[in-house]
């Protein structure tokens, strides 16, 4: 029996993974920090076919409430997942009318998952499977005019997991980085974009790396080659662009 | 940001609106939104669904499954859920939606502010009989209404005038399992076809019928009864997407023509039994999605009128009417209903419904207009989810319970906050 904890868990693309994985009969510890939300979704995957669904309370920003988790965690028997869904990004204007904004980005997108998954890749060690999934961004792969802050705390996120990769998998732990381009949630409503992509995609998507036992995806798969495009452009012509 | 300004439309396309539009994920993110009119998937043909220069909250990403009580069937449920996803996320566990639309993509919240029926509304009644509780979100207070409250019979089949469904409780019915065991008939015309549908034992019955086969043939079709079963079946295909508006030649007289022999001709004369997927049978048309771009870029209407059973001959009158067009499409359907609504402006009544879809072209719209007028006389009715063309007046005498639905909106929004452009243009409001 598989059990899986989602950080984040009220997030468009969490909430798709979740039902993905209640309809598969595993079991779920969503975590996040809007009880009444977390709760709607617990009871949508245990009607669904969770063989359980459990509420935790989880804010990337409060480290210290991230050891009664991995406790509980640790209580749970059978192989462990984990997916981090977490992140913010709020507008660059904001950013550059309070640049203190910066650190919360950070813990969201970057040191408060990674912190989280530091304390629990022993566990997934000590058991010698299951797989840990982080939600990266087509956004750190090259720092941009538009939003290069949560980029930048996205690419760090990134080279974390690319690390933790590494490490893991010595020990029979499978670490997925999943870079979504544009998916239609809340988060980029009213946003033209382009090779926009569902919540539900992406999430097909994530099952089917997990499955592969793939090292990086991006979603929708275009973005591999729209960003490799990207990458290649000479610094001098990419800091007079503006996309 | 919570407000984006889109252009959309309703099922048939020939109706359209710019406006701002909201799509909240979380309970806290409606709440928090200025009242305005919902819609969930826009399946409705016309302009219930629209609000052209005004706001409305897209609903679908509230959809979850809030609880079930297996002892009552009861299902809890948010305005956003599909029908389609409920029946395939229970049938196997022994239940269904009570009554189930002819699309999966149909939301909850839809069902109901339409008071939508199924095959089985000859047993079953409509949507609305089913609900044993309704969420409703007015402003920033949410109410629960329950049937026997006027305000019940205000909101189902009340347009979303009553303020946003938010979620609702839904008493399922049992089932067999989650497939099913459908016969299929030849009707050879309209009287054969008439006396199937009347004697069927059936719990669900339908009748397709070829609306371009005219003289002897008239009224010629399909009889589909189908029963719940248990059992293991080839798996739904993948659904399919029409990738383009098509061109107008594509549902022209003589390609339906053709088309149409060939559905009838399909099932053989002595009729035939098959086992098929609930999906396949509930919901045929889902397999392709975006399909109403079959009918290009102008769009199309579906003509809906039900008439009380002694008026059958002017039913006919009227499939005579359509066959000898040239106009109608494919889609096609017959079926005799029975008493069961359960709000004011409910569109079932005992008799016969008939459901023919027209591209939007001017002779189509001057035929509808000829239809309604002859809906009208033989006492019938049209329906509100599948109008675009109705005149006002017209339409508004045939709901009897218009004024007391108007009485009931009038309380609970004297500010017009809900108003749609269906409402607007058929003056539904108005005393």
């Amino acid at each position: 029996m598989e059990s899986w904890i989602l950080l984040g868990a009220t997030s468009a693309i969490a909430r798709a993974f979740a039902r993905r994985l209640a309809t598969e009969g595993a079991t779920l510890f969503l975590a996040g920090r809007d009880e009444a939300e977390l709760e709607a979704i617990a009871a949508d995957c245990r009607l669904r076919g969770a063989a359980g669904a459990e509420v935790l309370a989880f804010d990337a920003r409060d480290p210290a409430g991230y050891p009664a988790l991995i406790e509980r965690l640790a209580a749970q028997e059978g192989v462990l997942n984990a997916a981090s869904f977490v992140g913010s990004m709020p507008e660059q204007a904001a950013i550059d009318a309070e640049p203190r904004l910066i650190a919360g980005v950070i813990a969201d997108s970057f040191t408060g998952p990674a912190t989280f998954l530091q304390m629990l890749a022993p566990l997934l060690e000590a058991r010698g499977a299951g797989t840990i999934v982080g939600i990266g961004s087509v956004a750190g792969d090259r720092g941009r005019l538009g939003n290069y802050v949560y980029g930048a705390a996205k690419a760090g996120f990134a080279t974390y997991l690319s690390g933790l990769r590494n490490r893991c998998a010595r020990k029979g732990v499978h670490v997925l980085t999943v870079k979504p381009g544009p998916v239609d949630t809340s988060m980029t409503w009213g946003m033209k974009m382009p090779f926009m992509t569902s919540p539900e995609s992406v999430a097909a998507d994530i099952a089917r790396a997990v499955k592969r036992r793939r090292n990086v995806i991006y979603s929708a798969p275009i973005w591999r080659l729209v960003m490799t495009v990207i990458r290649l452009i000479p610094e001098p012509v990419f800091k007079k662009m503006s996309f | 940001m919570d407000w984006k300004q889109a252009d959309y439309t309703g099922w048939g396309r020939a109706l359209s609106a710019r406006g701002e539009v909201a799509r909240p994920e979380r309970r806290a993110a409606l709440t928090g939104l200025d009242a305005a009119p919902a819609f969930g998937m826009r399946r409705s043909y016309g302009d219930a669904a629209l609000n052209a220069g005004g706001r409305a909250i897209d609903m679908t990403r509230l959809d979850r499954l809030l609880g079930f009580e297996p002892e009552t069937g009861v299902l809890s449920v948010e305005a956003g859920a599909r029908i389609g996803d409920l029946a395939q996320a229970f049938a196997p566990r022994g239940w269904l939606p009570a009554v189930m639309p002819g699309t999966g993509f149909a939301t909850v919240g839809g069902c109901i502010a339409q008071d939508v029926h199924g095959k089985n509304h000859h047993h079953a009644g409509s949507f609305g009989v089913h609900v044993a509780e309704i969420t409703l979100l007015q402003g920033e207070t949410e109410i629960t209404v329950e049937p026997g409250a006027p305000l019940f019979r205000a909101t189902v089949g009340g347009l979303g005038q009553t303020g946003v469904i938010v979620a609702a409780k839904l008493r399922m019915t049992p089932c067999k399992g989650d497939v099913m065991l459908v016969t299929e008939r030849r009707a050879r015309d309209w009287d054969e076809h008439l006396a199937f549908l009347d004697g069927s034992t059936a719990t669900y019955t339908v009748g397709w019928i070829d609306a371009t086969a005219t003289g002897k043939a008239l009224g010629r079709g399909i009889v589909e009864e189908g029963e719940t079963g248990a059992g293991l079946v080839r798996r739904r295909e993948r659904a399919r997407r029409v990738p383009m508006d098509a061109p107008n030649f594509a549902l022209s007289a003589p390609v339906v023509h053709l088309f149409n022999r060939a559905y009838y001709a399909r099932v053989p004369a002595r009729g035939r039994t098959l086992v098929k997927p609930i999906g396949d049978f509930f919901f045929p048309l889902d397999k392709i999605h975006d399909w109403n771009r079959l009918y290009g870029k102008r769009g199309f209407h579906q003509f809906q009128c039900v008439v009380p059973l002694a008026a059958a001959p002017a039913l006919r009158e009227m499939l005579t009417e359509i066959a000898t067009s040239g106009l109608a499409s494919p889609l096609a359907v017959l079926k005799r209903m029975g008493p069961g609504r359960a709000g004011f402006l409910s569109f079932p009544m005992e008799g016969y419904t008939l459901a023919v879809d027209f591209p939007n072209r001017e002779a189509a719209r001057a035929l509808i207009a000829r239809l309604e007028d002859r809906t009208a006389e033989a006492g019938g009715r049209l329906y509100f989810a599948k109008d675009a063309l109705a005149r006002g007046a017209q339409i508004r005498a045939m709901y009897p319970e218009l004024s007391d639905w108007q009485a009931e909106v009038a309380r609970v929004d004297p500010d017009r906050r809900f108003e749609t452009d269906l409402v607007r243009r058929l003056n539904l409001r108005n005393a």
